[in-house]
């Protein structure tokens, strides 16, 4: 080893991303398996997902158009992972923030000139996403209320008050077949980034995993909640304002969210209906666990989870497999990422070893550092 | 003078014959929860299995045209998703809730996967027991059909009351889940009795999936399930993991559940929404009214992390 001394420093550079890449690989194989078993062609299918995902410039397209409101969404899971919670209910923070946007595009008046109009319609889904995730910080933190359960009961919930209001009150009466709200004005709706033919929501939410990713590595407020979420105890030892921290923590996650809902009505389905519950929120805890809740590789496993998403079709087409397909590949993506895990304890043993090895050639011996 | 005609009776007959029918999946959930949190795991999964116990339940009673055998086979795929949940939680740094949201991912996917072929035929029904034949009025005969798996559910709950406090495994499986350190001084496998309660509870949760599929609603659908699964975690700590008072609770959820039902047959159409989010509406109030930040609950086994 001592003439190899670069050999053992790649391998120390890629020792954490070690436990990702045995997750994928090993996602590969089981989906690979569960599809040989049936009789399918799993080479087929893997080369069309990377094809529907990757392949053209359409597949790109369709990729981060799902992409952007996963960026959003895993926001809602990552920041409140910040202090420590766990929670999922992204799905009906998205529903509510969509919903209001809508309102409030069918409500100011139509001259408005749209720099002020579309703000507002952010400002508002934020809002609605906001308080409704941070309702369930405020029932952890204030009740002690398990927060991974109450937020998808009040995903549910939000659901369902959702549907009322579409089909019910807020419903525009010129939607015969699909219960929508009236359409959001042409004016008002969010165009496509230059040259690409994807809304700005991509934009708006890569900007957001790098504003969040600031806010937790690099300020103040957000050291107190990776503390908070580190060592509660301790926290409040230093007296710091953990319920506040983890409320606030929620409530941000919940605005990313509603911005999803928001970019999803303006730039994509032109009004508030069933079409937006699409699972968007359900996939952004899978993006945000990938991403270890940074917000910063969330960027990347949204574009990978979006792809995942839109190679659904073409799988559906060239193969006739059902659409669940890419369901069942995010579950054993998820379980081995959860899974591999495991490997961290020895990461830590073998990165010592790896390190012993790489400075063996320098003119200092460090004696006893075998483990 | 009772009048069986009036809709204050007719909404009441139907609320508690909805309790009996809407709660069975409640109940068998809740008791297998019970059970895997009794020995110190959470299992957030039991929402997927439920699924694809309903999925599986459908699909070999279709196959084999005897609905007891779909209730096996439920039973068998729930057994294989709690055995997973298991073995993978007892690997070090696996934090049982994320895995338990993973696996209702991976429950879901597959059952949604597998069960596209059987969602157009009609597999046969698991008929009910008629008790109310004496009945004069229809809605309280109706009320009166019960099904053998909520017989059988129930049973269940009085046997596991009993076992968990007067037999040797009762004792060691709370032993674990209560205090990990003393059950491993005593020598006992605290890594297998997980596991084993883990995959016992994910059997019984899939018998529950099975109900929805050839009871109540009856079809196998990909929204046959709406958090039952999720919900009867909440009702395990609403019931202080006691297996009789999840039967109390299941029956108050199952109520709750058939509220949206029982007012659209007395002609309220309104708000059918809103009406079955009553469920969720109720679980959060009782998790509000029951949890305190400071404490943990009366009841709850020591090594739950549900609860810390």
């Amino acid at each position: 080893m001592r003439s190899y001394p670069l050999l053992p420093r790649v391998a120390l550079g890629a020792l954490p991303a070690l436990p990702t890449l045995c997750a994928l690989i090993g996602t590969l194989l089981l989906f690979s398996l569960f599809l040989l078993v049936q009789g399918q062609p799993a080479g087929d299918a893997l080369v069309l997902i990377g094809q529907g995902a990757f392949g053209s410039s359409f597949a790109w397209q369709s990729t981060l158009l799902r992409a952007a409101p996963l960026m959003l969404t895993a926001l809602c899971v990552a920041l409140p992972a910040q202090v420590g919670l766990i929670v999922i209910g992204g799905e009906g923070a998205l529903a509510l923030g969509g919903l209001a946007s809508a309102v409030v595009a069918t409500v100011v008046p139509a001259a408005m000139p749209w720099f002020i109009a579309a703000p507002l319609m952010a400002l508002a889904g934020m809002i609605a996403g906001g308080v409704w995730i941070g309702a369930v910080g405020a029932m952890r933190q204030l009740r002690g209320v398990n927060e991974t359960i109450s937020s998808l009961l009040m995903s549910y919930i939000a659901i369902a008050l959702f549907k009322h209001l579409v089909e019910g009150p807020l419903r525009d009466p010129a939607s015969l077949n699909k219960p929508s709200t009236p359409p959001v004005p042409d004016a008002f709706a969010v165009g496509s980034l230059p040259g690409l033919d994807v809304h700005w929501g991509l934009f708006w939410g890569a900007l957001a995993c790098v504003a969040a990713w600031v806010f937790v590595r690099h300020s103040t407020k957000g050291f107190a909640m990776r503390i908070a979420g580190g060592n509660n105890h301790a926290a409040k030892l230093v007296g710091l304002p953990v319920n506040k921290l983890a409320i606030a923590a929620c409530a941000m996650g919940g605005a990313a969210a509603g911005l999803a809902g928001m970019f999803e009505v303006a730039a994509v389905q032109g009004s508030a209906n069933a079409s937006l519950l699409a699972g968007y929120g359900y996939a952004g805890i899978l993006v945000a666990f990938a991403a270890r809740q940074n917000p910063l590789s969330i960027i990347l496993c949204a574009v990978l989870v979006g792809g995942i998403e839109a190679s659904g079709s073409l799988l559906q087409r060239r193969l006739g497999l059902p659409d669940a397909t890419t369901l069942v590949l995010q579950g054993l993506l998820f379980a081995n990422l959860l899974a591999w895990e495991a490997m961290g304890g020895r990461l830590e043993a073998w990165r010592i070893r790896l390190q012993a090895m790489s400075v063996a050639h320098s003119p200092v011996r460090l004696e006893g550092t075998h483990v | 003078m009772f009048d069986a005609h009036s809709p204050v009776a007719v909404l009441l007959l139907s609320l508690f014959a909805g309790a009996v029918r809407v709660s069975t999946p409640y109940l068998f959930v809740s008791i297998g929860e019970c059970l895997t949190e009794k020995g110190g795991r959470v299992n957030l999964g039991l929402e997927g299995i439920l699924v694809s116990g309903a999925m599986t339940g459908y699909a070999a009673a279709y196959l084999s045209g005897s609905p007891w055998l779909g209730v096996l086979a439920a039973g068998c795929a729930g057994l294989l998703l709690g055995c997973l949940h298991g073995l993978v939680c007892s690997l070090p740094r696996v934090s049982d809730i994320a895995f338990g949201i993973a696996l209702m991912l991976v429950g879901t996917g597959l059952a949604f996967y597998l069960g596209k072929p059987f969602i157009e035929p009609q597999a046969p029904m698991l008929s009910s027991l008629d008790f109310g034949s004496w009945a004069s009025s229809p809605q309280l005969h109706n009320a009166l059909h019960v099904n053998p798996l909520f017989i059988i559910g129930v049973a269940l709950a009085f046997a596991l009351q009993w076992g968990l406090r007067h037999t040797r495994w009762g004792m060691a499986l709370r032993l674990v889940g209560e205090n990990a350190e003393s059950a491993r001084a005593m020598g006992y496998p605290i890594t297998r009795v997980r596991i084993l309660a883990t995959t016992v509870g994910g059997f019984f949760a899939g018998v529950g999936g099975a109900y929805l599929s050839l009871v109540y609603p009856g079809s196998w659908n990909e929204g046959l399930s709406s958090g039952q699964g999720l919900m009867a975690v909440a009702l395990v700590i609403f019931a202080r993991w006691q297996p009789l008072r999840c039967l109390w609770a299941a029956l108050i959820f199952g109520a709750a559940g058939a509220l949206g039902p029982a007012l659209q047959a007395i002609g309220v159409t309104s708000g059918y929404y809103l009406f079955n989010a009553a469920p969720y509406v109720l679980t959060l109030v009782i998790m509000m009214i029951n949890c305190r930040p400071d404490r943990t609950l009366a009841g709850a086994p020591g090594e739950l992390s549900l609860t810390r």
